[in-house]
């Protein structure tokens, strides 16, 4: 196919003002005086959100080792056991009941992304977010947190947002 | 002491030692003054912690690390050529100290063709860099040497044409020459006259040729293509380590002392100032001068985005060059009018 001048696409000339340099160096200049940004981390600490997502707390008791959690993981960090425990029949001569119990819970926060998947498709609110982000560890093998660390967390977390009338 | 003084070799090792003391010094403080700045424009502090307040032994702290890190030479290498390289750039840019006056009198030498002198010994440390990426068996350095040629020849004409108004102006090359050229008053008015720098009679333009051209020289944003690391991971540099990374470090920060010093001795009045003693204030005058021009290169490195190589070409060869013969012509013409 031929071009001619109307279907060819001619890239506008451009005029060299200088009004974009001037703006450039005028911005950097004024940033330049003003208080810089910065949290100087441990001697001041910033404030966070409410709802900010630093760890994930664990209500053990809530859990019903569904695993919905640990196959909805994308980076398949959550790792879960549990067994099964028969309970005494609520009346007597009943079938006694079976209740999953946890034995194992643990998120490891070297490979966790923060997407918080697991606290979204928990049937039975297990999972919550919490604020608290300094457990920054020397080893890597220390950043897997098991449940009883993971419930410790529970205390942290804010309380939910108050219903809508 | 005025014995020792009289003697050549005695005073000749001394100024040296002066020299080679000021080089790193001046350069310390220019990083410190990048790290800094280049942090507080982006809303960052910068160092910090070091040295207890404001993190002012960032750069030396730095220097002491580069130092104790292995001198690497790849097994590909051109050993010689590798090794000397940095020892070129760092000798052609100190060379450079030798014409520049922080007084009438405290100067290394005045040399009569001083200014052709600092361009021709400022122009050494691009066979350095040539050499230190071709030898470095690197195809990143090779590029990043070639595109430092390319960019140090096409820059090389607008800088010596911008000086060449100057010197017009001045009638003489010698640095200390010059000065007083510019202390020398005009539009009398009885015992009354005004003392003006070349930059406002008339070579204001030469004074931004020379700018621009200096900072391709000294391979600053947004003319640092040679060691682009988007693109050329450190260019040249890239195979560096060690002391020979902290040579080419001090290198091309002393370079920009260097040109800053050259840029407000010829255009800025260097140590003059109307109405303080040069004697006496003239070092810390031409401090003053190279420090806002240090800052200038600074606020326009964390400013500007890089050119595209096409574009550094041409803007050297279509308007740098051009201008600079234009000015030329206009002050020649001025001079003999006049």
């Amino acid at each position: 196919m031929a071009l001619d001048s109307t279907t060819r696409r001619v890239s506008p000339a451009i005029k060299p003002t200088g009004k974009g340099l001037l703006k450039g160096m005028w911005l950097t200049l004024r940033t330049l005086f003003i208080k810089p940004s910065t949290v100087h981390y441990p001697l001041e600490k910033e404030v966070l959100v409410p709802r900010a997502r630093g760890v994930i707390a664990l209500d053990i008791e809530a859990c019903t080792v569904c695993m919905l959690c640990a196959r909805e993981c994308p980076d398949w960090c959550i790792y879960i056991e549990g067994h099964k425990e028969l309970q005494p029949p609520a009346k007597e001569g009943g079938r006694p009941r079976s209740r999953a119990t946890l034995d194992r819970f643990d998120i490891d926060y070297a490979l966790c992304m923060y997407c918080g998947i697991c606290v979204e498709v928990c049937p039975f609110d297990a999972l919550f977010w919490s604020p608290e982000y300094e457990y920054s560890e020397s080893s890597i093998t220390s950043m897997l947190h098991d449940k009883e660390r993971l419930e410790e967390w529970l205390e942290t977390v804010p309380d939910p947002p108050a219903l809508e009338a | 002491m005025s014995a020792l003084l009289d003697s050549f070799w005695a005073l000749l090792a001394l100024k040296l030692l002066v020299v080679a003391l000021v080089v790193p010094g001046v350069s310390m403080v220019i990083i410190y003054a990048e790290l800094k700045i280049s942090a507080h424009m982006q809303s960052r502090v910068g160092p910090y912690f070091a040295g207890g307040r404001w993190g002012w032994a960032q750069p030396l702290a730095d220097g002491l690390k580069f130092m104790q890190k292995e001198d690497l030479v790849p097994a590909d290498a051109d050993r010689p050529v590798y090794k000397v390289a940095p020892m070129i750039v760092l000798a052609g840019t100190m060379a450079v100290f030798v014409i520049v006056p922080f007084s009438p009198k405290l100067i290394v030498q005045d040399l009569d063709l001083g200014i052709f002198f600092a361009l021709a010994a400022g122009s050494v440390g691009t066979i350095g860099v040539l050499m230190a990426g071709w030898s470095s068996a690197n195809k990143y350095s090779l590029m990043g040497g070639l595109r430092a040629a390319a960019q140090l020849i096409a820059y090389e004409l607008p800088l010596v044409l911008a000086v060449v108004g100057v010197v017009i102006q001045a009638g003489t090359m010698s640095m200390v020459g010059i000065v007083e050229a510019q202390a020398q008053t005009w539009f009398h008015v009885g015992d009354f006259g005004v003392s003006l720098p070349f930059a406002l009679q008339g070579q204001i333009i030469g004074f931004g040729i020379f700018m621009t051209a200096a900072l391709a020289e000294l391979n600053r944003t947004p003319f640092d293509m040679p060691i682009a690391e988007s693109e050329l991971v450190m260019g040249y540099l890239t195979e560096y380590s060690g002391i020979r990374f902290t040579m080419f470090f001090l290198g091309e920060y002393a370079g920009m002392f260097a040109m800053s010093a050259i840029a407000s001795t010829l255009f800025l009045g260097g140590y003059y100032f109307p109405g303080l003693d040069s004697e006496v204030f003239g070092p810390v005058i031409l401090m003053g001068k190279v420090g806002l021009l240090v800052f200038l290169m600074i606020w326009i490195r964390w400013t500007f985005p890089r050119l595209r190589e096409d574009q550094l070409q041409s803007l050297a060869w279509k308007w740098l060059v051009p201008l600079a013969l234009l000015n030329i012509a206009v002050t020649a013409t001025l001079k003999v009018v006049f």
